[in-house]
């Protein structure tokens, strides 16, 4: 049996009240969960149940309060292990940086030689659709263009683990499914796994391979659906009649737990 | 040059024509103010004879050198302010009240514990520099977005290099605007301590000039403190509004 890429074992996270005064908050587990290689996970939840606590377990931001992470192997221990790449949702690119200069970011502190940066770069560039902007600023870039400037400063590093924080959280609904185009294009490209974090059902059933759904809060995975979509599928899939099973059944392990989640205590399924 | 420009300009072209008016009429008296082409035939002549290079190089040099104090420090100890909270928690009422503080009050006990030289009215200029250099810091590490402090811990970025290619890049505009205040207050300081006890510098030429009615010394040298401060501040003022465009906060 091949290893898993990430592998998530009895993992669980417990808050302090701030105020040191009352119960500690259980945020999130016991969650078991492997990552196959090459494979696009996707995890959606109702709002608060640590989706995001998740991804920051899994890049090291954390430590969690039970339980381990491992990354091809290696315990991931309050660092974020080479190979690992992230993209948040918020606008992570830095303003006073020029468009070519925010994607050598990361690069500039690796040991290559300079004529490989700056192929990197271009490459990055031009599978991003920023040739034309690589000497501008961000601040002259709508939302979604920041938000390639970022992928591309995490393509760069040639990360072999991709993790994604619903990067398309702030854009609209006909660019998210574009920019889901060029993430799946991306994802053939460089074969890496990748783990995205999403509130939206139907991004979630489009991208995926297999999708996690998780409960309120302490977040646990409920289900796990597997979409068998082709590798070289796009956003015309949800085209496909299976799309509409794969939403419904994501929304049916998730309307209760949503249900709990804004304070409805007599949620049934 | 934008209309408000225009407007602030004739301003002050109004200004000094009706101040030239009046003195050359008489409603001023002449021992009293300057007609303003009188200041700068005068001013032109001091520079010329060169009787004064030694104080304007003494003033300016303490000046500077006390700007690049406190804008140093000020750096750096708001950065390591802002890292302790409870430190941060003791400092900000102190930093809310430390401009109520009557520094000059300070200047006899500076001698002593610093001599009679150049360093009490550094110091000095120091003092005032440096509060706004840290409160402006700290208000621009406040504002850095938590996400790129993300960024450089997944980088596996140390607090140095955080702070070098993070922090203060992002805190930049507010820092300059700290440098903004610490240019006029360094000047104050300066000058000012040198208008109370000093031997040199343009405060004690301003100050020897008004006592002996030399009317031809003292406004060239205050035009040209004017001119200075104002100047300075004007590049970085130039230099902050190019970063805040640059990130289309203007």
């Amino acid at each position: 049996m091949t290893q898993p890429h990430i592998r998530l074992s009895d993992v669980e996270m417990t808050f302090s009240r701030p105020d040191g005064v009352g119960e500690d908050i259980h945020a999130l587990g016991p969650i078991q969960l492997d990552l196959r290689h090459g494979e696009f996970f996707a995890v959606v939840g109702p709002s608060g149940c640590g989706k995001s606590t998740l991804l920051e377990l899994m890049i090291g931001l954390t430590n969690p309060t039970k339980g381990t992470i491992t990354f091809e192997g290696q315990p991931i221990n309050g660092s974020c292990p080479d190979g690992i790449g992230v993209v948040f949702q918020e606008d992570a690119s830095f303003a006073w940086l020029t468009v070519r200069d925010n994607i050598a970011f990361g690069l500039r502190r690796m040991a290559l030689d300079r004529r490989e940066q700056d192929e990197r770069v271009e490459q990055a560039l031009a599978m991003m659709g920023l040739v034309e902007f690589a000497d501008v600023y961000p601040s002259q870039l709508s939302g979604g263009m920041r938000q390639r400037v970022c992928i591309a400063r995490t393509l760069v590093t040639q990360p072999r683990l991709i993790l994604l924080d619903e990067p398309f959280g702030a854009l609209d609904q006909q660019t998210r499914l574009l920019m889901g185009d060029e993430i799946l294009s991306l994802w053939r490209k460089t074969g890496a796994t990748i783990f995205l974090i999403t509130h939206a059902l139907d991004e979630a059933a489009m991208l995926a391979d297999r999708i996690g759904v998780m409960s309120s809060r302490p977040g646990q995975l409920i289900d796990i659906v597997e979409t068998n979509w082709p590798k070289d599928r796009d956003s015309r899939i949800v085209e496909n009649d299976a799309f509409g099973a794969v939403t419904a059944r994501l929304w049916r392990s998730l309307r209760v737990e949503s249900m709990k989640a804004i304070g409805k205590k007599d949620a049934q399924a | 040059m934008t209309k408000a420009g225009l407007i602030r300009l004739a301003l002050i072209a109004v200004l000094l024509g009706a101040l030239e008016v009046l003195v050359r009429i008489g409603r001023i008296d002449a021992l009293t103010m300057q007609a303003p082409h009188k200041m700068l035939l005068d001013l032109y002549a001091m520079l010329a004879s060169g009787k004064l290079n030694k104080a304007i190089a003494k003033t300016m040099g303490n000046a500077g050198f006390a700007f690049v104090i406190a804008v140093s420090l000020g750096v750096i100890s708001g950065l390591m302010i802002h890292r302790m909270r409870r430190v941060r928690e003791t400092l900000d009422p102190l930093f809310a009240t430390y401009y109520a503080i009557p520094v000059f009050a300070f200047y006899p006990l500076l001698i002593l514990l610093l001599g009679l030289g150049d360093a009490p009215q550094i110091f000095i200029g120091v003092m005032l520099g440096f509060v706004a250099v840290v409160v402006n810091t700290l208000n621009g590490l406040d504002r850095v977005p938590r996400v790129l402090l993300k960024t450089a811990r997944v980088n596996g970025m140390n607090g140095l290099e955080t702070a070098l290619k993070i922090t203060l890049p992002s805190a930049a505009p507010y820092i300059l605007t700290g440098a903004k205040f610490a240019v006029a207050y360094s000047l104050i300081g300066v000058i000012g301590a040198e208008f109370i006890m000093s031997t040199g510098g343009m405060g004690y030429e301003i100050s020897f000039a008004y006592n002996n009615f030399d009317n031809a010394t003292m406004y060239p040298l205050i035009i040209m403190i004017l001119v200075a401060s104002i100047s300075i501040n004007m590049v970085i003022s130039r230099w902050e509004k190019s970063l805040l465009k640059r990130r289309g906060l203007q």
